[in-house]
């Protein structure tokens, strides 16, 4: 073992510390700052001669000049293994459940607690021989973790082949017993454990290789799966002004999507937020598993008034879990919220170094930053054949609401997919307030190509008369016209629309979508025939009272076939031309 | 005992430069000048060189001056004795009372575990029908009034303050006008509640370093209260002066702004004071409540911007009545399932249909020909800005529901609400 590099203090700013060392510093190492009988931890984040600029992930009142530094000689890391499924975790992977148990209400300074549970054991089955050639990140052998098998691999930090020279045998091992020795190239032995550590800012290795994107991720918001589709292993991004729904969009995406493991980073935002999904994930039922949803979340929280510089380590800790389980072969979703709090939190640091300001004093290696994040998402195919993907979904809070911005500049440059929220569709309580006109996906859906072409054109449409009807008023607008006013109307009231409160309405699974877009598709497309306006938005605001009961009853339900039919009446009475296709198309 | 030291190297707006060897970050001092003697705390430390914010400011200090360094942050008394009491941002008395010392409890604590937060689930009643019907009022919520100059915030926040069921009122005051002092303190004390107030006053006449303490003593002190049990309605007055005096001193600080001015970390600052807000298991809670000015009325200025990520929605003050749209209480959904179960049909349908009055006013206005439905819903925007939006309105919950409903059949029928069967059939009323 080589000695502890120390140094000591020079001068504070803020959350950023300057210590002087004696022999070297590692950029990125982790430092502990010793003040009395506490440990605080920092990040070497520049080094100047013999300065080391630190920026400490605590609050530093009361630490003085000459108070001694330790160099840890390792990059910020976390622990990868059993029990992570389910925890609640800070920017730096401290257990926040087991730290309120021991310290009460407060957040202490210098706590840091491992994030596995070590003593506790796991039913181990092993997959590999002695004698085994290993790559890293293959899997040795497997431990039973909530209802997924946890496999074990080799350690990505290990060296492109390895030989099993022992392997454990079926049994119960903790996190402190060996299973497995390794054997690299050069003949170095090292000791393989039920977990291991992997630093944050590095992309987890060890696939065969990365795919593209293709299949769509369901997250049974209609306006999104059927309009602006996300992929199994592509990025979006929501950018709204405050107030327009983009945390309730990610909680309900949280608790609906269809995939194994989703993990959220809330990411300098309120403390109540987490706290709603921390008290309920674990009562909700996963519909898919039976098991409660918490059963599949890992929760990172570094909230608003947490420390600033834990807050920037957070996504990355959110994102380094999730490459970890798209290694079990897994469809991960990480959610952060709000990325735009994790730049900041680099705009403050940057202020604290005095870097030359790029725009908005955000510094200029800001877009770089942004693009190797959601460069973490991808759909892959691990070493076995089988597929795992991490799906990133980053919440944008633009200054002023203005998307001219930095931060949503440099996300919407690389993501694959863009839910944009407004003031005005929110102010209107048009909820989800993905405003149609904003929004994009290069990704395909579930929702036939014919189809939601017809569904934005619409939209477009029945916009554009809004805008002119502003101007020459609805007796200027012809009654063709308005009529596709009205169908844009109904199309945005009874599908895009959804009511987060109603059970049903709230998750819409995705042949119920299929089924009823092609109903609403026969009325988009259908042609009506009205005496005058009146008549015309009388019967669209009768259609919009029934499907709004419709999409209140269950699927497949007497209520549900009740309403269909119901409507189906209504549209027929009114219809001028293609009754035949219509009726056809519902028979079908 | 403490050194004192002597060699102050530099002045520059309110910040001092004194050698000093052994000083803790964000220690306290006191300087001792001709004028008197002020606190001062460490903001930078570099080497020997420590620089410090005079909460009295730097006028009149010499560079010969002695400063005495105390060893500790930033503290205030707390306690039942405060109760009554009006004291400056230092936490020196205003009203004629003594000085305390008692319970000294440091300022700037730790954040709160969000494990051990609860879900919001209590109601404030204040009889305001547009905050108790469309947007609820929670215990431990935050929330800034965004207003203008010249709108009465300050009478709407004493309105709450007095009609909310709370045990503690605290009123933190930046840059306040002296007879909007008064104000607050006259209306405690007519209906009551002046003994159960603590106030912290910085007046506009008062230095500038002093009104960034002020939430920060008034949340210290709220927190004290709440973990003994006590519910505490926290009131901020403007905060808009607490985000310019931030400004002021950064700037002073050679900071690198980053938009019109403000320091790059105000949403940290504004976010470490609003998220006090809390409801303790097992114990009490801190509700905040604060005006923000929007300078120009322009919601995207920086300081409402940021509050609006922090907070949990927005009431929205704007001609003399709280806006619907624009306003918001985030955590209403936790409260209003609970009350009656037409609440969220009431609230919602009440709102869209206002929103299409005000296009069809927006029409009007330009002259076109008005369709049956739009003079039907011009008919019903008038009432329900009569009867529902003023603030003159006192009235219960339940008594604004059941007011709601009349104006809907006053104005409509059934079907052109969009409101759900089975909803009409219970609520909408029979024709005598």
């Amino acid at each position: 073992m080589p000695e502890k590099r120390k140094g000591f203090i020079a001068s504070i700013n803020g959350n950023m510390v300057t210590a002087v060392f004696d022999t070297f510093a590692v950029q990125n190492e982790v430092a502990y700052i010793i003040h009395g009988n506490e440990r605080l931890k920092s990040e070497v984040i520049r080094i100047r001669k013999n300065n080391a600029e630190l920026q400490v992930y605590e609050s530093t009142t009361g630490l003085k000049t000459g108070e001694p530094v330790e160099f840890s000689g390792e990059l910020l890391s976390v622990e990868l293994g059993p029990g992570l499924l389910g925890q609640v975790f800070d920017g730096l992977q401290n257990p926040l459940y087991l730290i309120a148990e021991k310290y009460g209400f407060f957040l202490k300074r210098g706590v840091y607690l491992d994030a596995l549970d070590k003593n506790r054991e796991w039913e181990f089955t092993p997959l590999v021989k002695a004698g085994n050639k290993i790559r890293p990140g293959e899997r040795l052998g497997f431990v039973p973790e909530k209802i997924f098998k946890h496999y074990i691999m080799a350690p990505f930090s290990t060296q492109r082949v390895s030989e099993v020279v022992w392997i454990a045998g079926g049994g119960r091992y903790n996190l402190k017993q060996p299973i497995a020795r390794l054997k690299d190239g050069d003949g170095r032995e090292t000791e393989v454990y039920l977990f291991q550590y992997w630093p944050v800012k590095i992309p987890i290795p060890g696939y065969a290789e990365k795919l593209k994107p293709k299949e769509a991720l369901v997250t049974k918001m209609r306006l999104i799966d059927s309009l602006f589709p996300v992929a199994l292993g592509g990025t979006y991004c929501i950018p709204g002004p405050f107030g327009a729904g983009k945390t309730v969009l990610q909680q309900l995406t949280s608790r609906h999507a269809e995939v194994d493991v989703v993990i959220i980073a809330a990411c300098g935002e309120r403390a109540g937020e987490v706290v709603e999904t921390l008290k309920t994930f674990p009562e909700l039922v996963d519909p898919r598993t039976n098991k409660p949803l918490m059963d599949r979340t890992i929760i990172i929280c570094n909230t608003s008034s947490m420390p600033v510089a834990a807050r920037e380590s957070s996504v990355y800790t959110a994102v380094t879990l999730a490459e970890y389980y798209r290694q079990m072969g897994l469809h991960v979703l990480l959610l952060a919220d709000s990325t735009s709090r994790w730049a900041q939190a680099m705009r403050e640091m940057s202020g604290r170094l005095e870097e030359i300001p790029g725009e908005e004093a955000f510094p200029a290696y800001l877009e770089s930053r942004i693009a190797s994040f959601y460069e973490r998402a991808g759909l892959v195919r691990l070493y076995d054949g089988s597929i795992g993907s991490v799906t990133i979904g980053g919440a944008v809070s633009p200054a002023g609401g203005h998307f001219e911005e930095p931060v949503t500049q440099a996300t919407l440059k690389v993501v694959g997919a863009v839910h944009g929220l407004s003031r005005e569709r929110s102010d209107a309580r048009r909820y989800p307030a993905i405003d149609p006109l904003i929004s994009w996906s290069k990704y395909t859906g579930f929702i036939e190509e014919k189809q939601e072409a017809k569904g934005h054109q619409i939209l477009r449409k029945s916009n554009e008369v809004a805008q002119m009807m502003k101007v020459i008023g609805e007796e200027g607008t012809s009654l063709r016209d308005y009529i596709d006013y009205l169908k844009g109307e109904l199309f945005d009231f009874v599908y895009l629309q959804q009511n987060a409160f109603d059970k049903v309405d709230e998750a819409t699974a995705k042949d119920r979508q299929s089924y009823i877009f092609n109903f609403i598709y026969g009325i988009l497309e259908a042609e009506f025939s009205f005496r005058d306006k009146e008549e015309a938005l009388h019967f669209f605001q009768q259609l919009r009272q029934l499907l709004r009961g419709w999409n209140s009853g269950p699927w497949q339900s007497e209520e549900f076939k009740k309403a269909e039919e119901e409507t189906s009446a209504l549209v027929n009475s009114k219809m001028a031309t293609k009754k035949e296709e219509l009726n056809a198309q519902n028979l079908h | 005992m403490r050194k004192t030291y002597t060699n102050i190297i530099q002045i520059a707006g309110d910040v001092i430069t004194v050698e000093a060897e052994n000083i803790g970050y964000n220690e306290i001092a006191q300087v001792f000048t001709g004028r008197g003697t002020s606190l001062a705390q460490v903001i930078r430390i570099d080497g020997k060189k420590i620089s410090l914010q005079v909460f009295a400011g730097s006028k009149g200090v010499s560079t010969g001056d002695k400063v005495k360094f105390l060893g500790h942050p930033m503290r205030v008394a707390s306690g039942d004795n405060l109760l009554g009491r009006i004291f400056n941002g230092s936490g020196v008395p205003l009203d004629k009372g003594p000085g305390l010392s008692e319970n000294m409890i440091d300022i700037g604590t730790p954040s709160v575990n969000p494990a051990k937060r609860i879900i919001p689930n209590k109601m404030i009643r204040t009889g305001i029908p547009m905050i108790d019907v469309f947007n609820s009022l929670v215990e431990s919520q935050k929330l800034p009034i965004f207003s203008i100059a010249g709108e009465p915030y300050n009478e709407l926040l004493a309105r709450i303050a007095i009609q909310a069921e709370v045990d503690i009122i605290i009123l933190g005051g930046m840059g306040l006008k002296y007879d909007d002092y008064l104000f607050f303190r006259d209306t405690l004390e007519e209906h009551g509640a002046l003994s159960r107030s603590i106030m912290f006053i910085h007046t506009a006449a008062d230095p500038v370093v002093e009104c960034l303490l002020v939430p920060d003593i008034s949340l210290a002190v709220a927190e004290n209260f709440a973990l003994e049990g006590k519910r505490v309605l926290v009131l901020l007055t403007d905060m808009t002066n607490f985000c310019d005096a931030l400004k002021e001193i950064s700037i002073t600080m050679e900071q690198v702004p980053s938009n019109r001015g403000y320091p790059g970390d105000l949403y940290s600052q504004l976010a470490s004071r609003y998220e006090k807000a809390v409801d303790f298991e097992g114990a009490g809670s801190i509700t905040i409540l604060a005006a923000t000015t929007m300078p120009g009325d322009d919601v995207t200025h920086p300081v409402p911007d940021n509050t609006g990520y922090i907070t949990e929605g927005q009431f929205y003050l704007k001609n003399g009545v709280i806006e619907p749209f624009g306003s918001l209480s985030r955590l209403k959904q936790q409260v209003n399932g609970k009350t009656r179960d037409d609440h969220r049909t009431i609230m919602d349908t009440m709102i869209q249909l206002f929103a299409s009055y005000r296009q069809s006013a927006e029409k009007q206005a330009m002259g076109f020909q008005m369709s049956n439905w739009d003079k039907k819903l011009l008919r019903y925007g008038k009432i329900f800005e009569e009867e529902i939006m003023s603030l003159k309105v006192n009235i219960a919950l339940e008594k604004a529901l059941d007011r709601g409903w009349q104006i809907l059949a006053q104005c409509f029928n059934p079907e052109e609400t969009g409101i759900k069967k089975s909803m009409i059939e219970e609520y909408w009323p029979k024709k005598q």
